[in-house]
């Protein structure tokens, strides 16, 4: 704090190295035109509409299904995957065993594999022939073309941000701590659930909101599984592109309108948390 | 390692016991295998389910072949100057003190953050007959939706953020002093980038460019919202995947899908290889 306060009683020091003004400038310029003035063209929409047609845009069942779904599930997803996300990272982590650093590449699959790619996959995995499909079918569980395929896929695609969030801050976290619980008697589960978990909460909340917001918004590798049934399967982007293709521009603005307001306080609280999770360690 | 006494007080208090160690290894391997793993063997095993020789005409047939020249020629716009920009951004966050820095980088964050779908949709809304500059557009006969100039801006939205996320903390963790040393010594402003930065840079910025380009080339919901679906003409690789897929043509969808699918294990390798060699010349949330 007191460096910037020293730059500001000396201005001339800000520009010790050249090329302030061509870089900013450039950074602003490509910033506005590809993101801020794009995505106000959306976030005006419903004052150009006018706010009563909005909501009577928002408000049909099917919409407010696809919502509930989307955000839903991707909370189901997101919680599952912070569970597993913890015992990957602890794993990965602490562990030490042949062929760790593999697994641990393996991890980010989700975030290069391309979203079509996953999705077929999935769905062929999951359908009734399909290799894990079939054996569920014979219990009568059915994955693909329901709601719980929605679920499948946001899973997968949100499992990289919890492990990769938890590692981190896995490996900083010291070994004092739990050798003085160790010491006072607790047992080694005692140890994990109430002196490990709570210092990890922050980051454990913060892969998990990431998760989520990836999980509410994803596309690519649900709409194969979900079968896309309105009102059952149908997830909020998918109706976007489907309202689009029936050029209801005021209908696919209306939703992408709330999954953007959305997207912006997950934005807001996934800053706080991060702020949160840098005080606490 | 002692044998003889396996008492409590005996073992290291900070290492789980081994029935904890057994058990959550397991559920670990046994959830990457079920959700990672396996939807990655489906794909190969399905591509060549009817042999090499099926696998060679479902991508090497025109319109897969027109597939792939879309993504590598509006990977090979997008890539670019989403590095020019990050270069740019993170130049000017790390090396200057400025107002608003932090809102700045937010707002260079929200793209990771915004649905595929809505990244298209807002270019349709500005571009769209009814959008903004639609109807300008269409009187001028530019042609910026269901082509090229659309896929391309869809592309660079959704990958904006790589390169400069990976180098703004990088080059505010590095400093100022050498190149302040450099300026001082009367060096130009691109030979002090060229010869003092970029040299350490280089592996960060590698790592974000491989990310942008997979990206780039994989990039689904945003695209198809924009490309308008036309066979061979504005279908990239992965909205390709789709159309096979949805005409029941498995054999062909797989074998798209594993060419991406390759590309994405090679992407995964070189970005563990870069994580691996050049830890300290990444940001510091790539040093595992």
């Amino acid at each position: 704090m007191s460096a910037a306060g020293l730059k500001l009683a000396f201005p001339r020091a800000r520009h010790m190295l050249p090329g302030f003004h061509l870089s900013l400038g450039f950074t602003l310029f490509y910033l506005t035109g590809i993101v801020v003035i794009p995505l106000l063209a959306l976030l005006l929409r419903p004052y150009n509409l006018g706010l009563e047609r909005f909501w009577s845009a928002i408000s049909t069942p099917r919409v407010l299904a696809s919502l509930r779904l989307s955000f839903g599930m991707a909370l189901f997803a997101a919680t599952i995957d912070a569970t597993f996300g913890f015992i990957i990272a602890w794993v990965l982590v602490r562990y030490r065993f042949t062929g760790r650093r593999i697994l641990d590449a393996v991890i980010d699959l989700p975030f290069a594999l391309p979203t079509a790619v996953a999705g077929i996959a999935l769905s062929s995995l999951y359908a009734p022939n399909g290799w894990i499909g079939a054996p569920l079918a014979a219990y009568g569980i059915r994955i693909a073309y329901t709601p719980w395929g929605v679920l499948v896929a946001m899973i997968f695609i949100g499992l990289p941000f919890t492990v990769r969030t938890l590692e981190p801050v896995l490996n900083e976290l010291g070994l004092d701590v739990e050798e003085a619980a160790a010491t006072l008697g607790a047992t080694r589960l005692q140890t994990i659930l109430r002196v490990v978990l709570p210092s990890l909460l922050p980051s454990l909340l913060t892969g998990a909101a990431m998760a989520f917001a990836r999980g509410a918004g994803e596309y690519g590798s649900v709409i194969f599984i979900a079968g896309n049934i309105p009102a059952v399967s149908e997830i909020a982007p998918l109706l976007i592109v489907t309202k689009l293709e029936e050029f209801d521009y005021a209908g696919a603005a209306a939703i992408g309108v709330v999954m953007l307001a959305a997207s912006f306080v997950m934005l807001l609280a996934l800053n706080g948390l991060q702020s949160w999770a840098a005080k606490r360690r | 390692m002692s044998t003889q006494s396996q008492t409590r007080s005996d073992r290291n208090p900070t290492e789980d016991p081994l029935w904890l160690k057994l058990l959550l290894g397991i559920l670990a391997m046994l959830f990457i295998a079920i959700v990672l793993l396996l939807p990655l063997t489906l794909v190969f095993k399905e591509a060549f389910a009817q042999g090499v020789g099926a696998l060679w005409t479902a991508t090497t047939e025109p319109d897969a072949l027109a597939a792939v020249r879309l993504s590598l020629t509006a990977a090979a716009i997008a890539v670019p100057l989403n590095t020019l920009f990050g270069i740019a951004a993170a130049w000017s966050v790390a090396k200057f003190d400025f107002p608003g820095k932090t809102l700045l980088v937010t707002v260079i964050d929200l793209p990771f953050s915004v649905s595929p779908v809505v990244s298209g949709l807002i270019y349709v809304l500005v571009f769209g007959m009814q959008g903004w500059l639609g109807p300008w557009a269409s009187a001028h006969d530019i042609h910026i939706l269901f082509a090229l100039p659309g896929i391309v801006l869809a592309t660079i939205f959704v990958t904006f953020p790589f390169v400069a996320r990976e180098l703004i903390p990088l080059m505010t963790d590095q400093g100022r002093e050498e190149e302040e040393a450099a300026a001082t010594l009367g060096a130009s402003g691109l030979g002090t980038f060229l010869r003092v930065t970029l040299p350490n840079i280089k592996w960060g910025l590698l790592y974000g460019v491989l990310l942008c380009n997979a990206r780039a080339l994989g990039e689904f919901g945003a695209v198809s919202v924009v490309s308008g679906h036309i066979r061979g003409q504005t279908n990239t690789m992965p909205l390709h995947v789709e159309l096979l897929y949805n005409n029941y043509d498995y054999v062909g969808a797989f074998s798209v899908a594993a060419l991406l699918a390759m590309l994405a294990l090679v992407t995964l390798v070189l970005k563990s290889l870069l994580e691996w060699r050049y830890a300290d010349e990444l940001a510091a949330v790539h040093r595992h």
